[in-house]
């Protein structure tokens, strides 16, 4: 064995190798252009059927196509303002019920759990992540959902059975340990100094965690909770197996709401033919979710990014 | 007053507080933790029901006629015929014959296939009885109801408790939701078509994520150039991993399905999507998993003459391997449980055969739960929790081998 003057086979080897590690490399970027460029592409063509603003600013959301071409009512109705507050009402009542759980949880691990519970609680609640969306829908649809409906009876007032209450509190449930790891990850990371200075001025534990760390932590915990709602806005399986499918503008929890994602998988599910507005409006829908979830993706990685150079 | 009187005074309302504040966390985590317990409870406590279904035994003559007319359904009805021989009336008649499944012909049918020889004679047979009698003997229809707003009749009540005297109805282990596909009546359904839709889903997934993702890994983290291009693959896969799931599928309906031409409802189709989705997760794992190899190891091979390549190949890949298998498994496991984007590919469909290859129609196992939490019959329910209790028990498995691998192959350096 001896080494070949001439390593040009070698250099060829270690070129190709690089192309293909490049090329790999960018399907990510390809995935990207691919959700942008179709979702543009189909959206373009839907927004050439029914107008721009008929779509963001209309009240009524009725998307039957023709079945005759001289059906009455068969151009349909495409204002996506009920499905918007739809989603913004289910994700809110989500954040409603995950945010005190999951701060109030991430401060317990972060500074008051031993390091023997904190090492048990930690990953059981990281099992709640790691749970399917369609179980939580299945338990939001067959469980919460008639427990709500009697509950409601009981005490006198209506519930309807596919309620924004139950799809909301189940979609809290899921999101509670999203919350709690990425605060949990921002309270340790605030200085130990700030920390002992405050404990070392006479302020109580609580004090010091609702006073210093809390205040320090809040760009963090911001980001968090930006990444929260994002995950609660695109959420599918749980709002199409329990919220329903009436387009009602409400802001009452207790009625049936529908959701950008349950209008995407209605249109889009079961055979039609795919040159409909019916079907092209689920892109239009798509798109808005994905520019939406984005931007708020976005801003949230940009302030946790802050966050950690602050203290770095 | 002196300073330090003030301070004592205010001592015992904070002391009151700190102790509050500390209980509101217990009770956070206790609330989280209590949801989690009341969901598995929900899963098993109506899954368990599912393990056992009714079977009805009854004496079956292989009339030669009806066999050679493959009137396999008629031979169960001659026999409960036989079994009750006052019920005249034809509507009776009609309820008596649906205490056995519709599917008992088929297996007589099967039966015969494999042993023609049985012509004529007569055998007594456990066959699949109908979802009401199997909810009945479990207990999940109330016999004190009013007949009219009960699923039984008065007069079925009463051919169930004879054959139940004569032990000729019982509950059994129900195999066929093991071992069958997907069928309209819940007494015949079974998950082995969406589990087998699933593995070949995540076949693809993997074949296609675990190579792509830990060749961008490897890329990105030793060969990269710090410089724009590099940094706008960094953003892009942060973000591409918190774009909603259903946005990939929509991705797959206009690309893969539509400019593609591929087939509607493949696993191929549905493994590729599930691939862009997970592509995300694997990178970052494996990214992670080449940091930790430490800086010392590629140094020593590249003195030794090592090219750059060989450096990975040979030293870092092998060292960050358990990391990147963890990684992905985790990776596998959210594709396994994933739905929305299957159902935008119409791997919703219903589909009783089990798929033999990446190219036939199949369903996957999140979407066969979601299909059946749709259905209106009772019998559905329990059969949907068993199916996520089966899920849920591959997710485990998946996620104990991830940290086994972790825990034994962790280096410190």
């Amino acid at each position: 064995m001896y080494v070949t003057p001439s390593r040009k086979m070698r250099k060829t080897v270690e070129a190709l190798v690089k192309v293909i590690l490049v090329l790999s490399s960018t399907v990510a970027i390809l995935t990207t252009v691919g959700i942008v460029a179709s979702l543009l592409f189909e959206s373009m063509r839907f927004f050439s059927a029914v107008p721009v603003t008929d779509f963001l600013f209309g009240l009524k959301w009725s998307p039957q196509t023709a079945i005759r071409p001289d059906q009455v009512g068969s151009s349909g109705a495409f204002g996506a303002v009920p499905l918007f507050a739809g989603t913004m009402l289910i994700s809110a009542i989500a954040m409603f019920v995950a945010t005190p759980i999951g701060l109030f949880a991430a401060v317990f691990l972060a500074e008051y759990a031993s390091p023997r519970a904190r090492s048990l609680i930690k990953p059981a609640l990281e099992i709640l992540a790691g749970i399917p969306t369609v179980v939580y829908g299945f338990f939001a649809a067959l469980m919460v959902a008639p427990w709500l409906r009697g509950a409601g009876e009981s005490a006198g007032f209506e519930v309807s059975s596919e309620s924004a209450l139950a799809a909301g509190l189940v979609m809290g449930v899921m999101i509670i340990p999203l919350i709690s790891s990425l605060s949990d990850d921002v309270i340790t990371a605030v200085p130990g100094t700030l920390r002992e200075g405050s404990l070392g001025l006479g302020a109580t534990k609580s004090e010091t965690i609702r006073q210093v760390i809390l205040p320090a932590a809040l760009p963090g915990i911001m980001g968090g909770l930006l990444l929260a709602a994002s995950r609660a806005i695109g959420e599918t399986m749980i709002v199409v197996m329990a919220a329903g499918l009436s387009a009602n503008l409400t802001a009452n929890p207790f009625q049936a709401v529908t959701t950008v994602t349950v209008q995407i998988v209605t249109l889009l599910t079961g055979d039609q033919e795919f040159d409909s507005p019916k079907t092209l409006a689920a892109f239009a829908l798509g798109l808005m979710l994905f520019v939406t979830t984005l931007m708020l993706n976005v801003i949230a990685l940009a302030i946790v990014k802050k966050f950690r150079e602050q203290y770095e | 007053m002196s300073n330090a009187d003030l301070i004592k005074s205010g001592l015992s309302r904070r002391y009151r507080a700190e102790r509050r504040f500390r209980f509101y966390g217990i009770v956070a985590v206790t609330v989280a933790l209590s949801f989690l317990v009341l969901l598995l409870l929900a899963v098993v406590g109506n899954g368990a029901g599912a393990l056992r279904q009714a079977q009805i035994k009854l004496p079956i003559v292989f009339e030669a006629g009806k066999v050679a007319d493959a009137n396999w359904q008629g031979l169960v009805k001659d026999s409960l015929r036989a079994a009750f021989p006052d019920v005249k009336n034809r509507r009776d008649k009609k309820k008596l014959y649906g205490l056995a499944s519709s599917g008992a012909g088929h297996d007589l049918g099967l039966m015969m296939k494999e042993n023609p020889s049985l012509v004529g004679t007569t055998v007594s047979l456990w066959l699949p009885a109908s979802d009401d009698v199997d909810m009945l003997l479990k207990g999940l229809i109330d016999r004190t109801v009013d007949e009219g707003s009960r699923r039984v009749s008065d007069k079925e009540l009463v051919w169930v408790d004879a054959l139940l005297a004569d032990g000729a109805v019982e509950l059994q282990f129900n195999t066929r939701f093991f071992t069958s596909g997907d069928s309209r009546e819940p007494e015949l359904a079974g998950i082995l078509g969406a589990a087998v839709g699933s593995a070949l889903s995540l076949l693809v997934c993997l074949a296609l994520s675990f190579p792509l993702g830990v060749m961008a890994a490897v890329y990105l983290e030793e060969f990269a150039p710090k410089n724009r291009w590099s940094d706008m693959i960094e953003v892009n896969i942060n973000n591409l991993a918190a774009v909603p799931s259903i946005v990939f599928g929509l991705l797959g309906l206009a690309v893969f399905l539509n400019v593609f031409g591929m087939p509607r409802s493949a696993p191929l189709v549905g493994g590729m999507v599930l691939a862009l989705m997970t592509l995300p997760t694997i990178i970052i794992a494996a990214r992670a998993a080449l940091k930790s190899v430490p800086p010392s190891i590629r140094q020593a091979a590249m003195a030794l003459g090592a090219s750059p390549v060989q450096v990975v190949t040979h030293h870092v890949l092998p060292l960050a391997m358990p990391g990147m298998m963890t990684g992905t498994i985790i990776g596998m496991a959210q594709a396994l449980g994933e739905t929305a984007p299957l159902l935008m590919i119409g791997m919703v469909a219903f589909i009783v055969d089990i798929p033999q290859g990446i190219f036939d129609p199949a369903t996957a196992l999140p979407v066969q739960i979601y299909l059946w939490a749709d259905a209106p019959e009772r019998a559905f329910t329990e059969r949907t929790a068993a199916a996520i209790f089966v899920l849920l028990m591959f997710l485990v498995v998946m996620n104990l081998t991830a940290v086994i691998l972790r825990k034994k192959f962790e280096q410190r350096w």
